[in-house]
């Protein structure tokens, strides 16, 4: 086969690909949708039976909604994290990212508890970039790039910032507020509660656009300097969408833990590392991933619903373990 | 590979001059822990006075025991896997405790598990534990002496792991079972079982008999597989038995007071600096007179500064994830 032929079926297999993707996405958006305690069936909405419009409009759509572009952003600022640091256990939960974000959100609580939420989304975004800048520049100063020391201070640094943010809440009473900003959870969504992640679904579009930047950063510094990419200033900027994206979804729906993680080492199995090509998979996995789980938490105690956060903990902290393994192993 | 460099203990210069900053350092450290323990058990007592003194002196028992369990855990772990900057509570027992605990008030509900016989709740979750370390030692040890960071990284995703599903366990209980609970999950050295004290204490002291007997080999050990073995000991027994070991120092501990794990790594690594060496008879008596110096400061701030508003296992884990990026940023060139 000629190298030309070659290009061509791979190129024709990864449209195939994100073509299934996004099909089986499109489908879970509709179960979505349908999902739920009470009922509301598409035959029910269409007759206007019952309060199954109002359901349809002010609670399956904007959680649906939600979900899609919290699973699709969160994904994909985790595959910009690991195109900057060069390291594909970094994630805004691997960072201190997130945690960071949890702060913000928790100070804000203590000091002007009836802040609107665009405020408060802006300081978790302002602690969100904060702590991840941190994170970058102690990262610097390590001689080594091992895969696994990286993250390893981030978890850290995310355990102290953490550790700052149970105290106020313990101080304060803020014990279950701060368990709804750690554990992601939709059961609230409703129309007026949400639309702030349009913002965050903005943001995904945007680091699409700059994708090929990131690719280039992701080689690595000297050769990007080289070629003419403002390194310094594309990381800063990077953080700067990743952290927005993160202060944005703990404010609206809480943390989703290893989905900045799992979802970009998945997609890069198959597509591998060129960001322009990676993040339409990621943001495709990334939103069914989340739907599937969402409405397996919405189901595995009907009618009541679990967090979806925790049931992404325990399956991804399985795939994330079988990454881990096989990465050694290779 | 693993880049934390392994042996990273200073060698000891000339021996007079260590043998005599071992002494100093000694004398210091058991002068600030009595120094600690005359304030703590002095320190404005309102009311009755042998009352207070009595509650106090069981306090400082149950401390001075667990610290020197996870000192002698994190010195010992230190030894088996040639690296200064990782200790057990790394590996995700600290979350196993708190999933235990959640489990056993979801299934039984919070009354029958808080009337339980303590005995048989603090003998179920030292065995789940030390199951846990030996299993994780199954799947990641025997790989981890080559590859410690993987080993590291695991054991923190099964910790988040098990705090995701302590989370789901939360959020199916119903409020009143989450306060008894809430009791349960953090650290607590108000209310010891005098019984269990003293149980965990004959088990915390025989292995330390243990440990002091075999302090020789364990210094041969401490110099990493290939140097031990040319220097005929035989590492891999030494190092199964260890993980035992370790795993019962962590998990008695744990079980008596809740997770305060990381303890040992700051008391150990403060050893290490102070003294500049690595053998045994000296490494695990100071670390085991810091980590009871440091809890006992740490409890007293607590009660008097912070009104018991907040739990010991939050000061540790911000220092202690503090002084481990520390470690990192040092260890790592």
């Amino acid at each position: 086969m000629t190298a030309v032929a070659e290009v061509e079926r791979r190129s024709r297999a990864r449209g195939r690909f994100l073509g299934s993707a996004a099909a089986l996405t499109a489908l879970l958006f509709i179960v979505s949708i349908f999902v739920g305690a009470s009922s509301a069936s598409l035959l029910d909405v269409i007759n206007d039976e019952g309060y199954a419009r109002l359901i349809f409009w002010e609670s399956r759509l904007p959680r649906t909604i939600a979900i899609v572009l919290a699973g699709s952003s969160i994904a994909v600022s985790g595959a910009i994290m690991q195109a900057l640091t060069q390291n594909r256990f970094v994630a805004p939960s691997t960072a201190g990212t997130t945690e960071s974000a949890i702060l913000g959100v928790t100070i804000v609580s203590v000091i002007s508890p009836g802040s609107p939420v665009g405020y408060k989304m802006l300081v978790a975004t302002g602690f969100a970039l904060a702590g991840t800048l941190l994170f970058v520049s102690l990262i610097r100063r390590l001689r080594s790039r091992d895969i696994i020391i990286v993250p390893l201070i981030g978890i850290m640094l995310g355990a102290v910032v953490q550790a700052v943010a149970w105290f106020l809440a313990l101080r304060f009473r803020l014990l279950q507020s701060l368990y709804a900003w750690v554990i992601g959870d939709f059961s609230g969504t409703i129309a007026g509660r949400y639309e702030l992640l349009y913002v965050v679904g903005a943001i995904t579009i945007i680091a699409y656009v700059y994708a090929d930047r990131f690719t280039l950063a992701g080689v690595g510094r000297d050769f990007s300097v080289n070629v003419g990419l403002n390194y310094d200033r594309t990381v800063v900027g990077g953080m700067v969408l990743v952290s927005i994206v993160a202060g944005i979804t703990v404010v609206v729906v809480g943390s989703v833990p290893f989905w900045g993680l799992i979802v970009p080492n998945l997609a890069s199995l198959v597509v591998g590392d060129n960001q322009k090509r990676l993040l339409p998979f990621v943001a495709a996995i990334g939103a069914g991933g989340l739907l599937a789980a969402d409405i397996l938490a919405r189901t595995i105690r009907y009618p009541t619903e679990v967090p979806v956060g925790t049931i992404v903990g325990v399956v991804g902290g399985v795939i994330f373990l079988g990454i881990l393994i096989r990465s050694r192993t290779a | 590979m693993s880049t934390i460099e392994p042996a990273t203990f200073a060698t000891e210069r000339s021996p007079e001059r260590s043998t005599r900053r071992v002494w100093f350092v000694l004398a210091a450290v058991a002068l600030l822990y009595i120094g600690a323990v005359a304030v703590f058990m002095t320190y404005d007592i309102q009311g009755s006075v042998s009352f207070a003194r009595e509650l106090r002196f069981k306090k400082i028992l149950a401390i001075t025991l667990v610290s020197t369990g996870l000192a002698t855990a994190a010195v010992l772990f230190h030894t088996i896997t040639g690296n200064r900057i990782l200790t057990p509570a790394l590996i995700g027992l600290d979350s196993l405790y708190i999933l235990i605990q959640s489990v056993s008030v979801a299934a039984f509900g919070g009354l029958t598990v808080v009337r339980f016989d303590e005995r048989i709740r603090f003998g179920f979750a030292v065995l789940v534990m030390i199951a846990f370390v030996l299993v994780l030692n199954a799947v990641f040890l025997r790989r981890a002496v080559t590859d410690l960071p993987l080993l590291v990284l695991g054991g923190i995703v099964l910790g988040g792991m098990f705090a995701s599903l302590t989370a789901l366990v939360v959020r199916l209980l119903d409020p009143n079972e989450f306060l008894y609970l809430e009791d349960l999950l953090f650290a607590s050295f108000t209310l010891v079982n005098q019984e269990l004290l003293l149980l965990s204490s004959i088990v915390i002291v025989a292995i330390l008999v243990i440990v002091a007997r075999s302090r020789r080999v364990l210094d041969v050990v401490a110099l990493g597989r290939p140097t031990a073995i040319a220097l005929g000991a035989d590492f891999d027994r030494v190092n199964r038995r260890l993980v035992i070991l370790i795993a019962i120092l962590v998990a008695v501990p744990t079980a008596l007071v809740g997770p305060v794990t990381v303890l040992g790594l700051l008391a150990s690594n403060a050893t290490y600096e102070m003294t500049k060496s690595f053998r045994h008879h000296v490494t695990v008596p100071i670390s085991a007179l810091s980590a009871a110096t440091m809890l006992i400061a740490a409890q007293f701030v607590l009660e008097e500064l912070f009104d018991f508003a907040t739990r010991p296992s939050i000061i540790v884990g911000f220092v202690g994830g503090i002084v481990f990026i520390v470690l990192v940023l040092r260890e790592v060139r």
